[in-house]
């Protein structure tokens, strides 16, 4: 890449912090998030090298972080940001990372089941304005056709009256799915 | 009587029952009233920050939107992960009045700010731990592991916690009612949280972990306040055991619970038949001179 030619604006450092108030370019390398992390022996990248990989500007490396395993196993539970001496909210840039990766098609093949359960979780709550537990594995195992999971922990949840077969409906629904379509959900990547 | 509003969220009508039942059971033998939000929607819970940020601020701000119209200054949200959503949503509405606009654009409901969100370790623990005492019929005496995870305890400005790394709250609670609080190592772990269905092997393998070193430290329960950390240490027991290559019996509490029974609630209506793995604790009713006896002990360490 020529920095020569290259306005502040167009780095994706910048579109970060436009977007999530975040500067990566704080992040000194300490290794602190990846040391605390709880899944990082299970990412391809650990966050910092996560970060690491955005402050080179390269392109080659920002294909590799919208396609990691990495930003779908973050778990989001902010030990990261909580601890980073820099205080770069590293959970915040990765709920980024993901809506980009999603947008660009750029989804690890590995993340399907993570993301079928987000978008399951988001389809229920559309339609029914709260969580109906039914109906979003029903949506989940639609879109993993993985249909013979989990079916010994439903009946115990079900005897032990934990599992409403019907949906407790929102009354003013169009109010939700107004929210969701000003929102604009997209649905890409759409199996 | 404390009046305060009450946004169970979509966990406790469904998979946490318990946790909603004991709730609603210790509220009024603690003197607070619970108005429940009208025709409340989902928080969005992980699944909308991970895939859209403006539908993640503009679920719960609905709800404080109602919360706020019905005049509710305060809302109690057991659940560790709404509590999360609701007190960001604030927080960053507050902060950015140009995406509050958006926002309540997106929700059609006007926004100040009104409705605080909290959990239920700050209204439990804004009552005296002495009046608390006082009404303890059957101390339970367990040793306890109080495990926080990360909702109730990260990002710290946001949850307001004290001490975010080794926060003692829970632990003030339990003793309060006779508990003996342990000091442990995985307090404010990760259980897995969002990835019960999708990556159960990652929650049996942290969660495995949890429970393991609670187990080692002494503990014949744990204590938690989030219906996701409980549904992994519970529920999904076979998972973690898995992971772990051995089994374990200890038994997963809500707080609401553990001092339900102190206070002598039933164990039925504190919910506490509707766990996976089976509560075997049953703390004994003090005859009256031992209570007197306990008090003047009490009263002798302090």
């Amino acid at each position: 890449m020529n920095y020569a030619n290259v306005h502040h604006n167009d780095l994706y450092s910048s579109r970060i912090k436009n977007s999530t108030g975040e500067n990566i370019l704080n992040c000194y390398q300490c290794g602190k998030c990846s040391a605390g992390c709880p899944v990082a022996e299970d990412m391809d990248f650990p966050p910092s090298m996560i970060l690491r990989m955005l402050q080179t500007e390269c392109e080659d490396d920002r294909k590799a972080v919208l396609s990691s395993m990495s930003i779908w196993l973050c778990i989001s539970c902010e030990m990261c940001a909580s601890r980073c001496p820099q205080k770069v909210s590293i959970a915040a840039i990765t709920d980024f990372l993901r809506e980009e990766s999603v947008q660009l098609e750029m989804v690890n093949p590995g993340a399907k089941k993570i993301l079928a359960f987000h978008k399951s979780f988001l389809d229920s709550i559309k339609y029914t304005g709260r969580l109906y537990e039914v109906g979003l594995v029903g949506l989940y195992k639609l879109r993993t056709r993985d249909l013979l999971q989990d079916l010994l922990t439903a009946p115990g949840l079900f005897f032990k009256g934990k599992l409403p077969v019907f949906p407790h409906m929102v009354k003013d629904r169009s109010g939700i799915k107004n929210i969701f379509k000003k929102t604009a959900y997209r649905n890409r990547g759409e199996q | 009587m404390i009046r305060i509003g009450y946004y169970p969220g979509c966990s406790l009508p469904g998979t946490a029952r318990e946790y909603d039942e004991s709730v609603r059971a210790l509220a009024p033998a603690l003197g607070i009233e619970l108005v429940e939000v009208p025709d409340w929607n989902c928080c969005g819970a992980s699944a909308a920050h991970n895939l859209n940020h403006e539908l993640s601020l503009a679920l719960p701000a609905r709800i404080l939107s109602i919360a706020e119209r019905e005049g509710l200054n305060e809302i109690l949200v057991p659940c560790a992960a709404c509590f999360n959503r609701l007190a960001r949503t604030r927080a960053d509405l507050l902060a950015d009045a140009a995406l509050c606009k958006r926002v309540t654009d997106s929700t059609g409901m006007p926004y100040t700010g009104k409705s605080i969100p909290v959990n239920i370790l700050d209204v439990l623990s804004r009552i005296s731990p002495d009046y608390i005492s006082s009404k303890v019929t059957n101390p339970f005496d367990f040793n306890t592991a109080s495990y926080y995870g990360c909702l109730l305890s990260r990002p710290k400005d946001i949850v307001q916690i004290e001490r975010h790394e080794d926060p003692l709250v829970m632990e003030g609670l339990l003793e309060s009612v006779g508990a003996h609080a342990l000091d442990w190592a995985f307090k404010v772990e990760c259980c897995g949280a969002g990835f019960s269905v999708s990556r159960t092997d990652i929650v049996g393998k942290l969660s495995a972990k949890i429970v393991n070193n609670a187990v080692n430290c002494g503990a014949d329960a744990i204590i938690v306040a989030c219906p996701m950390c409980h549904s992994n240490l519970d529920m999904r027991r076979p998972a973690l055991e898995k992971a772990a290559k051995k089994k374990f019996e200890i038994p997963i509490l809500y707080i609401t619970q553990a001092i339900g029974l102190a206070l002598g609630l039933d164990f039925k209506k504190l919910g506490l038949h509707r766990h996976m793995v089976k509560v075997n604790l049953r703390p004994d009713t003090l005859v009256p001179l031992a209570k007197e006896e306990a008090v003047s002990a009490m009263e002798a360490e302090v």
